[in-house]
């Protein structure tokens, strides 16, 4: 399997991923590479196999309802790149 | 005083020879001596002193928990309340963490005092500490080699002597490997019985914390702490915590233990197979059996791994977007301008991969071929180890297929590199505790033994591992410079 | 040609739990921005979700409600996408294995019942919200929001109108406040509704290329935007074109929808199981307490509305369509001892006139069943008449007062004394000779005049029967 420039522009759009120009192409060998190591795992049939999610076969636990949180948006924005009247900022978000 | 084990020092404090405030300020010291190695990304030296004087207090009080006083740091990827958590990534170089893991509030509550954040792989993806922002750590045993990763700086750091004891996580190996290739002691619990909360996710479905120390002994302690349910983690088990110390010295006499002929085929260098042929007949000598085991699906795990990991990293790191912490570039144009360029420049080459690698594999059309196909691939390996694991209690063979390799060896070939962790990346698709202990040298470079069990047989695994240190000395070789 | 509509909705309702679906922050509507938004809702480095026990109750209880299958296990997954709302670059949601199965939902339109299918529910977390006020040109982020849990309800697209469309979406709104898992207001968002909407030429069976729309959360703009909607498609075929499948906005200032691009550039979702949370297991112990706790559902209670209490089946509809309003309904036959009739009148005219007047809901309504009770023992023991009652009536809208009150204070007490009545006549009578012989002389409808005099006279008070009978015997031809 060999991803071109462009599959690679395109997987990094979707993960709104920054690359390089002149990395892309370094990026399609590596990832190529890693395709043709994942693709061995075709050799094998499993067909009657139950795709396993989870090391452990557990049940979700769940939780009462409770409340149990306080404000702490002090903190919480003190590490935020810009917030203002208690919002995160963004630039404009057009619908 | 640094060559003491962390089992030594707690009864050194309890006996009072010496004081938390006196080892805290020597390992400081140390710290900074050694400061080139680079095991660390953040020296808390205030919050360490103002801890150990609190635990001089609290020791002098009696009635201390028994880690009170004990100096070690935690990896990087451990939220820490009021410090910089970076997780090795440009990417939180300024997040200071508004809360704390649970592994760290339960080493606070054990007395332990944490001088600082050790250095890791970005994310923890990588094995060799070669793609942390805050540059490569070196192996105290051969300064110009890797010390293994992604918990290098904690394998680096212990085996220096720069601390007793460290916290790791593992997701395909990034304990036990650089343990390993650092010489010390590194014990991965099975999935579920160290709390994920504040451990920074690279795999959700792989990622446990885990102890990494000198000894089988010490890192029985720093499990005892460490383990246990958390109602915050929806995927720890709610089962009861042994006394992982109370088996240590049990005799290994009718002992079984798999060997897996896919370990010790044509692919393991001679030397290693040398190594842990050595180190299994000190096995056969306390009475040992040792049976081989075959599992079939092992050599498939690499492929499996490198879609399974991938793809949930590429979904755990899409919140780190420079809205809410973290990077953000300068003067964003607009919103994708502001995601793209961020992510773009806050992230490693290697980070970005995987997360290209992750997001092609869940996308439309390859999820079927890739994920589904890498989750099935799962279970076949996980049955391997359950049938294997009901003819014996542990399983052996290497950890590494080679001792440290030289920093920049392989970084140009990033499939190399991920070959070389094909006896560690098993263990964690299946959800299995496993150990590497220390086992001897090759060309002076550490080599690791590694034991895997059975679910939640962590008693068991540092029983054999004990066992082993007590008619070895390789745990207790310090490498030159570092006495 | 002749067209046929198609429409199928998918609701989200916002369940009425204190805590969010998976953290402990609080639910509650209208706080400070980001006051209610903890480590896990910000999607902070490291945090994990629990899921909340109450969510998967009422989720299972809705799934019973509307006959459907409840999934042993339910499975919550990542759908992936970048947007500031969404805090963690994907929601956690369902895909493959959702928690309530196929199911359905009775509407009657014009008369005629009619079966939607529901093909599943599901739940997931809400997204924050984007404030789009002046941040000097930036966009402000409140993910107070953010982790409130929904429940995704999917019909079937066997809607063909947008009369059904929104009998439908009255039903399934009715339906979660009846089973108290929704507190269903729209305007703070708890009930929202988007539609796909295509249509065919009738008798096609093949459906039509279908465009959804977002944004329309009320009964009013549903009906709106479907039918702008369906002429847009329609004029678009007929002109020839075609019919592109988007996502599009209602705008209900310009009453048009238009395509919202942003929304579509990239929707590959990338949906897989979320591996921080493990597959849901729903006992039989947890089905067998939530049949238990299960209301009379409206359907069935307006069938025993109208079997019971002989209530026309649009008044059964009424009383039985919010549980509070039924419950009104039936505390009050009880409590009044009078036929189901006159208090179903009561209630449906009188009360929900003033209720709806004044954007009431029953709960809110200034009068308590007991004191209506009061006010209709009144009338059926001939203290007042029923049209004095209604003076009664508006006079205990403003008081605290019960009728027994009123009426003493007021001084309206009916004239029941056959003697007083009869006085009363008697003078009439004497007062009005030229109708009297107008009567006589066989014009009935001078009778009439008689009535109205004599309760005029006796300020409405005196009892009607007995004026009646009075001036029968009276005015004798």
């Amino acid at each position: 399997m060999s991803l071109t420039v462009d599959d690679v522009n395109k997987i990094a759009y979707l993960a709104r991923l920054g690359i390089d120009a002149q990395d892309t192409e370094s990026y399609a060998q590596d990832l190529s590479g890693m395709l043709d190591l994942v693709a061995q795992m075709s050799a094998v049939n499993t067909d009657d196999v139950t795709p396993m999610a989870h090391p452990l076969d557990q049940a979700q636990r769940l939780r009462p309802d409770q409340v149990i949180e306080t404000n702490n948006r002090e903190a919480f924005q003190a590490i935020a790149p810009q917030v203002e009247a208690g919002l995160y900022l963004v630039p404009k978000v057009i619908e | 005083m640094h060559t003491k084990t962390l089992a030594q020092i707690a009864q050194g404090l309890r006996a009072g020879d010496y004081s938390s405030q006196e080892l805290t300020e020597s390992y400081l010291a140390r710290i900074k001596q050694h400061q080139d190695l680079n095991s660390f990304i953040t020296v808390t030296e205030h919050q360490a002193i103002a801890a150990a004087k609190q635990a001089d207090a609290m020791l002098a009080a009696g009635d201390a928990p028994f880690l009170t006083g004990v100096p070690m740091a935690h990896k990087d990827i451990f939220c820490t309340l009021g410090v910089k958590t970076s997780c090795g990534s440009k990417m939180l170089d300024n997040f200071i963490s508004p809360y704390n893991a649970t592994v760290v509030e339960k080493f606070n509550a054990a007395g332990a005092v944490s001088l600082g954040k050790l250095n890791m792989d970005e994310f923890a993806m990588g094995s060799s500490n070669e793609t942390s922002f805050y540059g490569t750590v070196k192996n105290p045993w051969a300064t110009h080699c890797v010390p293994g990763g992604s918990s290098g700086g904690s394998a680096a750091a212990v085996a220096a002597r720069l601390i007793p004891g460290a916290t790791g996580t593992d997701t395909g190996g990034s304990i036990r490997q650089p343990a390993a290739l650092c010489g010390i002691t590194g014990l991965k619990p099975t999935y579920g019985r160290v709390s994920r909360y504040g451990m920074i996710a690279y795999a959700s479905s792989l990622d446990q914390g885990g102890p990494m120390a000198q000894t089988a002994e010490d890192t029985a302690l720093m499990l005892q702490v460490m383990a246990g349910f958390d109602s915050q983690d929806s995927t720890s088990v709610d089962c009861a915590v042994p006394d992982y110390s109370a088996d240590l010295n049990n005799s290994l006499t009718g002992l079984k233990i798999g060997l897996p002929k896919e370990f010790f085929d044509e692919a393991l260098n001679s030397e290693m197979a040398a190594s842990i042929d050595t180190a299994i007949n000190e096995y056969r000598k306390m009475g040992a059996e040792i049976v081989e085991v075959s599992m079939p699906n092992l050599k498939l795990a690499i492929p499996s791994y490198y879609v399974i990991a991938p793809a949930e990293c590429s979904a755990n790191l899409s919140r780190l977007d420079g809205v809410r912490y973290g990077y953000r570039c300068e003067n964003p144009t607009d919103l994708n301008d502001l995601y793209i360029r961020s992510r773009g420049e806050a992230f490693g080459t290697e980070v970005k991969r995987r997360i290209l690698v992750g997001t092609y594999a869940l996308s439309e059309g390859y999820y079927d071929a890739y994920y589904i196909k890498a989750q099935k691939i799962r279970r076949l390996i996980s049955d391997d180890f359950k049938q294997a694991l009901e003819q014996v209690d542990v399983i052996m063979g290497p950890v590494s297929p080679t001792p440290a390799f030289g920093i920049g060896e392989k970084t140009d070939d990033p499939i190399e590199m991920y070959l070389a962790d094909i006896y560690t990346i098993a263990i964690n698709l299946a959800g299995l505790p496993a150990m590497s202990v220390p086992a001897g040298f090759i060309d002076n470079k550490p080599v690791g033994l590694q034991i895997i069990g059975n679910y939640f047989d962590e008693a068991k695994l540092l029983n054999v591992a004990h066992q082993y240190q007590q008619v070895t000395d390789w745990h207790q070789q310090t490498p030159k410079g570092f006495e | 040609m002749q067209w046929e509509t198609v429409i199928g909705l998918e609701i989200h309702t916002q369940l009425a739990t204190k805590s969010k679906i998976f953290s402990g922050a609080a639910t509650a509507y209208g706080a400070e921005p980001n006051t209610q938004a903890c480590a896990v809702d910000l999607g902070l480095p490291g945090v994990l979700p629990v899921l909340n026990e109450e969510v998967v109750r009422m989720a299972v209880k809705f799934g019973f409600a509307i006959d459907a299958e409840v999934a042993d296990v339910s499975v919550f997954a990542r759908k992936n996408y970048f947007y500031p709302d969404s805090p963690k670059g994907y929601q956690i949601s369902q895909m493959d294995h959702p928690i309530v199965g196929i199911g359905h939902m009775d509407i009657e339109v014009d008369g005629i019942t009619k079966r939607i299918g529901v093909t599943r529910a599901h739940l997931e977390e809400d997204a924050g919200k984007s404030l789009h006020e002046d941040f000097h040109g930036l966009t402000g982020i409140d993910l107070n929001r953010a982790g409130t849990p929904l429940l995704e309800i999917v019909s079937e697209p066997d809607m063909r109108s947008a009369k059904e469309a929104i009998a439908y979406m009255r039903k399934i709104h009715e339906l979660v406040q009846y089973l108290e898992i929704s507190d269903g207001n729209m305007q703070e968002g708890s009930f929202r509704c988007d539609a796909n909407v295509s249509i065919r030429p009738k008798g096609q069976e093949e459906y039509g290329t279908r465009t959804e729309l977002k944004n329309i959360n009320s009964f009013k703009f549903v009906e709106k935007a479907i039918n702008i909607e369906v002429e847009r498609q329609i004029e678009i075929i007929e002109n020839g074109g075609k019919i592109t499948q988007e996502t599009r906005l209602y705008d209900a200032d310009k009453n048009e929808t238009r395509s919202m691009r942003s929304k579509e550039e990239a929707n590959d979702y990338r949906y897989f199981p979320d591996p921080d949370l493990l597959p849901v297991i729903i006992s039989d112990e947890l089905r067998t307490q939530v049949r238990a706790d299960l209301p009379e559902l409206p359907q069935i209670k307006r069938q025993r509305f109208i079997a019971e209490y002989q209530l026309d089946a649009e008044t059964a509809g009424i009383l039985s369509s919010t549980k509070q309003l039924a419950h009104y309904f039936e505390a009050l036959v009880k409590s009044s001892g009078c036929d189901a009739k006159t208090c179903s009148n009561w209630v449906t005219g009188d009360l929900l006139g003033v209720l709806n007047k004044q954007s009431l809901d029953i709960a809110q309504s200034p009068i308590s069943y007991e004191r209506l009770a009061g006010l209709l023992q009144r009338i059926a023991d001939n203290t007042i008449s029923g049209k004095i009652a209604k003076q009664v009536f508006e006079a205990m809208l403003n008081s605290e007062d019960d009728a027994d009150a009123i009426i003493e204070s007021q001084g309206l007490k009916q004239i029941t004394d056959s003697g007083a009545i009869e006085a009363i006549i008697d003078k009439i009578i004497a007062d009005n000779p030229a109708q009297v012989e107008q009567y006589l002389n066989g014009k009935d409808k001078v009778f009439g005049f008689f009535v109205g005099q004599t309760m005029k006279a006796s300020q409405g008070k005196a009892n009607p029967g007995e004026v009646n009978k009075i001036l029968q015997g009276k005015l004798k031809r």
